[in-house]
């Protein structure tokens, strides 16, 4: 076959080996655990957590030095028989994020899974530690995978790392709703792999980059992107394929709701990215671009007026996820770009990137927040939370931190995000998702506010059933800074996204 | 000799049947074997992508019979962890159908060891 006319080099980069790392390292330490046993799980987990993170900063570093993608060719078969690993701009932030998200998880879970030296461990702490490092190898595989089916193998990887994390307490709900998570996703994964099937029939090949200039407009491709984008959108949760996630993500221990809530629902997310950007530019018309905004628009006013009627903190947070992944698919008709300029020079391009990014930082540290809250009170009930502000100030502090960059306030990096969407908004004149954007940011400001006036309307601490050690606060705090600092990059499409982008258009039809 | 193309046709019927017993069914084991007919679909679909040769023309391409090993292998996965969790399930509560989404109200549907 005649190799495409495509502007992507498909040959091994000086560094492409830390690519390589950084999806074997996780499972590496998963077998380091199995073969010395659950005792020394907590301690491996944690030295891999902080070699992960160095080869995280390490992609970055390359990335951004050589302002190219770091390419692996695995075994030097080229595509489209081989498969390509390749890390651009946009996985390299996700990377990063992902590790610091994972290595604050992974710290702030030695208060619940954490093994004191010789005690015997618990069968829960040994699964956690497990499950956490393959959500991370399933996660960085799903960042930097080039090939259609090489992605499938990698969301597979992560749910079935993922679906455990929800029943680690064996309650009879939590098992439910594991249950419940599971069949969607398998539904989720079927249809995916459907369409693969139908891409391969079709064009001959899975490779991300080749299908970009063979991928036409036409039935089988049609039908293909339909069936994928649905299985894609039940794993992503998005409105109306959201059912499984509120008892899913409530019903983890604090440190996988965490994870589960910032960075899995992610990983899919991704792939529905790369499916119509990079794979079929071409198909991304109008219309399609239009459905998906709305379904996310949908997410955003169901899941905020559904976080407002919650009793309980954490289903509270859960309903906020639905919504705030809500935001991220006004990607796809903002940043479609035009005949002049790719899809990655628009402002909406960074903005959607950002809220997926802030989102992860401040959706991890409410969960870790209510965590700590639950410990520290016996129970999550949010009207019996009065004067928790007194017990936890610093929690509490963090949680509201938290809460400005879901409502998009500034200082926060959900307000630079969500202000990149309302000016693409406008300068793309499609003013109604910018309704749509300021309702919810109003409705995320009333579930925010309504936690906190709670917490902090009575001076009289309550009777605390546990004493939280201040540096797990602090902890948390940390991470909502994180989501904070984001809200100083500039106000503008941000070059380091557009690494490695291929030079395509899509043909938007109006 | 049977076409490809009958072998098409039959896939998408158990692509059919199995997405309507997925949908449809509250018992949780049919669920499972539904989404193992749904799976047996997609891989017909792929041995018969593969007798096209769709990919360079020659008589039978492998690469999508390597895909459908791939794919029998998660999809084998999946089903043991969803049975798992259906029998812990099933040993907490006796439970074997998926119920409302109010978890205040059991169900109680019909017997218990329906696994």
């Amino acid at each position: 076959m005649a190799p495409d006319a495509i502007g992507l080099s498909d040959v091994t980069t000086a560094d492409g080996y830390l690519v390589v790392l950084s999806i074997i390292l996780p499972v590496i330490g998963i077998l380091l655990i199995l073969a010395f046993g659950g005792r020394y799980a907590e301690r491996i987990a944690l030295v891999l957590l902080v070699s992960g993170l160095v080869v995280a900063i390490a992609v970055f570093a390359a990335v951004l030095r050589d302002d190219q993608s770091l390419v692996y060719i695995v075994g030097n078969w080229k595509p489209p028989l081989g498969i390509a690993l390749r890390a651009d701009g946009v996985s390299a932030a996700m990377m990063l994020t992902i590790a610091v998200v994972i290595c604050a998880t992974g710290l702030y879970a030695r208060g619940e899974f954490g093994q004191p030296y010789a005690t015997v461990p618990t069968r829960g702490s040994y699964v956690f530690w497990v499950l956490l490092l393959g959500i991370w190898s399933g996660l960085n595989a799903l960042a930097v995978g080039a090939d259609l089916f090489n992605l499938y193998v990698a969301l597979e990887l992560l749910t079935f790392a993922a679906v455990p994390l929800v029943c680690l307490k064996g309650y009879e709900e939590t098992i439910k709703a594991a249950l419940r998570y599971l069949l969607f996703a398998l539904l989720g994964s079927i249809l995916y792999l459907l369409g693969t099937a139908l891409i391969y029939g079709g064009y001959g090949t899975l490779d991300i980059a080749l299908l970009s200039s063979r991928v036409q407009p036409e039935p089988i491709a049609w039908i293909a992107a339909a069936l994928m984008t649905t299985g894609l959108l039940a794993k992503t949760a998005l409105f109306p394929l959201h059912l499984w996630l509120p008892p899913a993500h409530a019903g983890a221990p604090a440190p996988g709701s965490a994870v589960l809530s910032a960075l899995v629902v992610k990983g899919s997310f991704i792939l529905i990215v790369r499916l119509w950007f990079d794979a079929m530019p071409g198909l991304l018309s109008f219309a399609a671009a239009q459905l998906l905004a709305a379904l996310g628009a949908g997410a955003i006013l169901f899941g905020s007026v559904l976080a407002l009627r919650q009793a309980r903190l954490k289903l509270l947070i859960a309903y906020s996820t639905i919504a705030q992944i809500g935001y991220l698919f006004f990607i796809f008709p903002l940043a479609s770009g035009d005949l002049a300029s790719t899809p990655w020079s628009s402002i909406a391009w960074t903005g959607g990137w950002l809220q997926l990014f802030s989102h992860a930082f401040a959706k991890a540290a409410m969960f870790m927040a209510a965590g700590l809250i639950a410990e520290a009170a016996g129970h999550d009930q949010i009207s019996d939370l009065r004067g928790i502000g007194r017990a936890l100030p610093v929690t509490i502090f963090a949680f509201g931190l938290a809460g400005l960059s879901l409502m998009g306030v500034p200082p926060s990096g959900g307000f630079v995000a969500k202000w990149m969407l309302l000016s693409a908004t406008v300068m793309e004149g499609q003013w109604w998702w910018a309704v749509i954007m300021l309702v919810g940011g109003l409705l995320a400001g009333g579930y925010v506010f309504m936690v906190l006036g709670n917490a902090l309307s009575s001076n009289a601490p309550p009777v605390l059933r546990a004493f939280i050690p201040r540096h797990r606060e602090v902890l948390v705090l940390a991470v909502a800074l994180c989501a904070v600092l984001l809200g100083l990059v500039p106000l503008q499409p941000s070059e380091f996204l557009t690494i490695g982008r291929p030079n395509i258009h899509t043909t938007v039809l109006r | 000799m049977i076409s490809a193309t009958f072998f098409g046709y039959c896939g998408a019927i158990l692509v059919g049947l199995g997405l309507f017993g997925l949908v449809t069914n509250p018992e949780i084991l049919r669920k499972i074997l539904a989404f193992n007919i749904i799976g047996s679909g997609v891989f017909l679909l792929f041995g018969v992508i593969a007798r096209r040769g769709a990919a360079a023309g020659l008589d039978a391409d492998p690469v999508p019979q390597a895909l459908v090993i791939t794919g029998i292998v998660v999809a084998f996965s999946a089903t043991a962890i969803a049975v798992d969790l259906l029998v812990r399930l099933n040993k907490e509560t006796g439970q074997t159908a998926m119920s409302s989404d109010d978890p205040s109200t059991p169900a109680n549907k019909g017997s218990p060891g329906g696994a």
